[in-house]
């Protein structure tokens, strides 16, 4: 599924909103997760799941090209963890 | 740090869509759920979700293996299974490095 499937079927599911609408819903969605993470707090939906970040050590590392040593700088990288409720809906059939 | 931000919920979600195209509480809160049902039904039937500008949902398959129980020591082996991992795009990646 990629987003433009996802608002397809949310506008089949709720033929009352406009379509412009429905596109906004879902920008918002995501938009106002990726705020929270780059503010530094938390998402949890219970079921699905919950973002948050990681920090990363700075590190030496390689360019694996030419093998030359690069500095790796420190940084915060997203994180999910898929909720218990989906994990166990993957491995029912 | 920025450690003060709380947690983000459904309900909050919800109060962003009310806030910003009006539509009803009940109404954002149903969008909502149905967007995370949607997703959830698609990686149920064996689908990975894109969602361009912020990532990927990516399903993968593990085969059994064994495994050992930490306290015991015992050793059990561990059924093969499918897990679900998330990749963000480089765009997210770039906003959360940045702040």
């Amino acid at each position: 599924m990629i987003r433009s499937e996802l608002v397809e079927a949310l506008a089949r599911d709720n033929p009352e909103l406009r379509a412009d609408e429905v596109e906004q819903v879902v920008q918002i969605f995501f938009d106002e997760i990726a705020q929270r993470l780059a503010e530094g707090g938390r998402v949890e939906l219970r079921g699905f799941g919950a973002f948050s970040t990681r920090e990363r050590e700075a590190r030496k590392g390689r360019n694996p090209r030419t093998g030359t040593a690069v500095d790796v700088p420190a940084k915060r990288v997203p994180y999910f963890k898929a909720g218990k409720e989906i994990r166990e809906r993957l491995n029912t059939d | 740090m920025m450690r003060s931000v709380g947690t983000l919920t459904r309900a909050d979600l919800a109060e962003a869509i009310n806030r910003k195209i009006g539509l009803s509480r009940a109404e954002s809160l149903a969008l909502v759920e149905s967007i995370l049902d949607r997703m959830s039904d698609a990686m149920a039937h064996g689908e990975n979700v894109k969602i361009s500008g912020f990532g990927t949902f990516i399903l993968r398959d593990k085969k059994q293996r064994i495994g050992r129980n930490p306290k015991t020591g015992v050793e059990v082996p561990i059924t093969p299974r499918r897990v679900l991992t998330f990749r963000a795009s480089q765009i997210l990646k770039d906003r959360i490095f940045e702040g």
